[in-house]
Parts: C-alpha cells; structure tokens; sequence
C-alpha cells in the first residue's frame, strides 16, 4: 500500500514543478521571516526573485550545524517561538543542544511522511505497532507516534528500555510491527532466550529501524532470528525527525520523500553536487516546513542517490544507507556521541588531562559499548586503589550524566595511547558495521 | 621511624611488572618488600626499597607513574595471634588500616610488616605506647 501514491508516484516532470513551486514561496518565506537567512542572501547578493525553480537551489547558501548553535535557541527560526505548538531538542555537544520546533502544520507533514514511511516500510491500517524508541525530546518515539496515528495504527507506545516488559507484552498484545533501534532489536534476543521465548515465533513481521548506523550482516540477523523483514528509517531532528526516507519491502534504498525534504548530494570539501550513484555528503532543503525551515542543511550524512524508479513505483529519488560521516562524530545506539563532550568531562574531573582515546565496540547480540581510556598523570596516581577506582567512577558518572549512556573509563599508562605526528589518535571504531 | 614507600601505576599488559622489575634492578636497586593490588584494567605495585628516592628518578626517567609516600614498618611476633595482637590495639584505638603487606626477610626471629595508615603519627605514637616495634629508616636498609 502507498500512503500518498498521487504524490509518491508522481512523474517526475510534475515532481520538479511542485518542488519549483515550494522552493519559491521557501524562499521568500524564511527571507521575509528569519534575519539570519535574510543576511546570508544579502551577503552573497541573492534575492528571492532569483530563484525560480528547483535547480536554482544550487545558488542558496548552505546551512549547517554551527548556525543552529550559534543562533541558540530560536535564531533559526521563522516563526515566533509561542506560535510553535512542540519543542524537540537534541544532544548537544560542549556547547548547547540543538533545539527544534514544530507548528501544528509542521506536526501534520510530519505525522504525513511517518505515515508513508510506515505505509512504505509494509503498515496496513489496524496493524498494531510498538514504539520502543524512547518517547521525550528525542524525535524517535513521538514522531513514529504521530505517523502511526494518522495511518491508523494501534499504537503500544512502550518506548526505551524494560526489555522484558517489551517481551512480554509482544508476546500478550501481538503487535504486528516493531519500532525501534537495530541494536535494540539485536539486544532484545538475549532477553528472549532467558524468558525462553522462541523469537522466530514472535508477532513481529516487519520492524521499522533507525537512528543509528546498521550494517546489511545485522539486518540479516535481525531478519533470520526475529523471522521479520527489517526495514531503514532515517531522518534528523534538524529536517523533522524520523520520516525524512523509508525503505520499502524491496530494500534497495531509502525512498525521500523529496516533494516536501528536497535532497543534494555534495562533495563535502567543495560543496559542489557529485555524479548521480556517487558518495557524498547529504543535504537536505526542507520544502514546507514552517517553524524552522532549512535551506540547504548539511546533515554530514555520507550516502549516494538514485533517481531510478523503485519496482514499488515509488518515483522519489533513493538514498544508499549511510556511508559514513563527514565529522568525527560517532553515533552509540542512537545516541550522538562527540570526542570533545568526553574532552570537557575530562578536565573537569580534577587533575585529568584529556589524553583519552574512545572504543566503541559491538559484541554480537549486543548493545554499542562505549570504553574510554584516559591516561593517567601523576597528579592523579595514588598508592591507594580506592582513590584511583573513585577517579574512574567519578568520570563515568559525570559522561553518563553528559552522554545519557554508559561508557566505561579505563585508566591506562602515560603515553600508551599511539600518538600520529603528535596528534592523538581519539577515536577506535571496532564495530563493524 | 617513617619509611618512604614507592608505588607504581602498571596497567594490565603482559610483561609491565618485568619491566619495572628490569628497571630498577639495572638501576641497582634492591626490593625488600612488595606487593601489588588489582582491578579489572590496573594495578599499583607498592614497594620498600634500599634507595627510593633513586628507585623515583629512575622510574620517572622511564615515563612510569610514581610516587613516594610514608609508610612504617613494624615487627610482628611469628607466632599464632602475633599480628590479630598488633591489629587489636590499633582497633582499640580507632586507628584505620588502609592496607599491609610482608617483608621478604626478617630482621631476627620476627616476622617485618609494612602498614599504610591514614594517619601515619597518630598510628606510631600508639604503637611505640603499647611496646610494638617500629623500624626505623635504617634498619630497613640494612636488612
């Protein structure tokens, strides 16, 4: 079933008239609504009259992830903040977080493409779903929400955590599609073997994952034990949150829902659009949105794009699953993950210095483990065990307390951690994705 | 009566105490006593030796965590209930123990214990009180 398919399936021709048609009133939009937007245009010398159809987009500026930070918290906003009707904000990094907003129109486009993306990802209406993203300022949970209720879905909003609660009550209500992260979902097995629950017996037939990096291995275990078809979500708060593409059952890339979220696909040194099939970094312009319109937002997602129509017959362009990132962020189950956030916790334990090196690893079956090794000085060192372990246990509370998930410190020798030209190495990716 | 004690900060690597060992035998210094406490990722060896304040240049010089601190070394009668004896009366006087360990050799016929207290003074004065034996710097050395 195709939610929207007069949209979804539109000719392309007629596709690049209506997003013609949006990035002009856009445009004029933010450049009559946002000051930041009206002085990046008067800088470079555009007006609105300048833009007249989709392929004039390559004259807009970009933006990126500093302006959001730096014009904290409403600066990017085209709209008075007391008009909005929700507030999503995201991690942040040393500096402050990303903050989001929604008018109630933008709540209806969003609950309008998480509607197709279900619909996309094999939803029927009357199937019941569990919502195990976490419910809150992280976009997952309410926007799976708010597309399940406009499709027409039971929602069963368990949100995060309490695996065997979840269990349980998919084993009781028989939910028929499952949301939530794919390490989640690869977690969650070893809870089903203690309860002795056959998972290739589960209700669950089609599982709508996201917000995290996941490779085509995990799909096909997640597939082979929960006996499910596992479909990619992606999406980022900064565009709207879950619902920016959606693989159909097909799986051969994310279908974007371009009509509303127009994509580019970038050399991220440059800044210039690569060959179509080619990896770059994704950008995003959102075409509708009314609260915190985006013109040209680099998401440092690296993926490729296809213009090729789907055999579902949807028209929209699809992206590859991510390739990569443009920075050194790394993403921890769902969780952004920035090595100077681990920089500021460590000078502010007394007497650390930020030597540190970060691991993240996956076990098979497991959830990301994050280890930091921090090396020790001498300021530090004690003869008494108490003392050192207290240091240990002091910095991992304080990352908790900044990340949200746990990170195990490990206290390592001066020096040990390889050093390339001076420059420590900060971060080891073992999981393999 | 105070002893200068070295500890070291080894993390969980096959071959680091050798290397520390290798150290400071090269560097002619002998151990006398020692011991090392653990956690899943470390350890801190902890010893007396015949020069410590060599045994820290050295170690320095090589990037290894060191540091000094006072510990005291007491006789213990080698006997049953020889050391609860000595335990007890630092008990009766509310004196806390952080940790001990033994000497490799003796002195005479009693055995050599090395304890680390919070409060290192408070800890002598009740000892030297109550007849226990406190070395002092240079019998340590001797030995």
């Amino acid at each position: 079933m195709i939610w929207e398919e007069k949209i979804e399936c539109m000719p392309l021709a007629d596709l690049k008239n209506l997003q013609s048609e949006r990035l002009k009133e856009l445009v004029s939009y933010v450049y009559k609504n946002n000051p930041v937007y009206k002085k990046k245009f008067d800088m470079t010398g555009i007006t609105p009259s300048d833009i007249r159809t989709i392929d004039d987009i390559s004259k807009l500026p970009f933006t990126v992830k500093d302006d959001m930070r730096d014009n904290y918290p409403f600066g990017m906003f085209s709209m008075p903040s007391e008009d909005l009707a929700e507030i999503h904000v995201s991690s942040g990094t040393t500096g402050n977080p990303t903050v989001v907003g929604y008018s109630k129109e933008d709540l209806k486009l969003w609950s309008t493409v998480m509607a197709r993306a279900l619909c996309c990802a094999g939803a029927l209406p009357k199937d019941k779903i569990q919502i195990a993203y976490g419910y809150g300022l992280f976009t997952g949970g309410l926007g799976m929400h708010y597309g399940a209720l406009e499709m027409g879905l039971t929602i069963i909003p368990t949100s995060s955590g309490q695996t065997k609660r979840q269990l349980k009550l998919m084993q009781d209500l028989r939910p028929r599609v499952l949301a939530c992260t794919p390490s989640y979902a690869l977690y969650m097995l070893e809870d089903a073997a203690e309860m002795k629950i056959d998972p290739a017996k589960s209700s669950w037939e089609i599982g709508i994952f996201g917000a995290e990096p996941w490779s085509d291995s995990m799909r096909n275990e997640i597939e082979d034990r929960w006996s499910m078809l596992a479909t990619d979500v992606y999406g980022l708060s900064e565009i709207i949150g879950p619902g920016v593409a959606q693989e159909c059952a097909h799986k051969n890339g994310l279908h974007v829902f371009s009509d509303v979220f127009y994509p580019e696909i970038i050399d991220p040194e440059t800044g210039k659009i690569v060959p179509e099939g080619t990896a770059g970094e994704l950008v995003i312009t959102t075409l509708t949105k009314k609260g915190i319109p985006l013109l040209r937002y680099r998401t440092r997602d690296i993926v490729s794009m296809t213009n090729k129509k789907c055999i579902c017959g949807r028209t929209s362009p699809r992206i590859s699953k991510i390739k990569g990132r443009t920075d050194d962020m790394i993403i921890v189950r769902g969780i952004n993950v920035f090595p100077s956030q681990i920089e500021h916790v460590l000078l502010s334990v007394e007497g650390v210095q930020p030597h540190y090196q970060i691991i993240v690893d996956r076990k098979a079956g497991r959830l990301d483990e994050i280890e930091i090794h921090v090396e020790v000085e001498e300021k530090i060192f004690s003869d008494e065990m108490k003392k050192l372990q207290d240091i240990e246990r002091r910095i991992q509370k304080e990352l908790e307390s900044i990340l949200s998930i746990f990170a195990k410190v490990k206290l390592v020798e001066p020096r040990s951690i390889p050093r390339s030209e001076g420059k420590a190495k900060r971060i080891v990716d073992k999981r393999s994705l | 009566m105070k002893i200068t004690q070295i500890s070291v900060f080894l993390e969980n690597k096959k071959g680091r105490l050798y290397d520390v060992c290798h150290l400071l035998g090269k560097n002619n210094i002998n151990i006398k006593a020692l011991t090392i406490a653990e956690s899943d990722d470390f350890g801190i060896l902890r010893m007396v030796v015949n020069d410590p304040d060599a045994a820290l240049k050295a170690l320095k010089d090589s990037d290894i965590v060191a540091k000094q601190t006072e510990i005291i070394a007491v006789e213990v009668d080698d006997r049953p209930g020889g050391l609860a004896g000595i335990l007890k009366v630092l008990e009766d006087n509310g004196i806390n123990v952080e940790y001990m360990y033994g000497f490799v050799e003796k002195q005479s016929d009693k055995a050599l214990m090395v304890f680390r207290f919070d409060n290192i003074d408070e800890a002598i004065k009740v000892l030297m009180k109550n007849n226990v034996k406190v070395l002092a710097k240079n019998d340590v050395v001797k030995l």
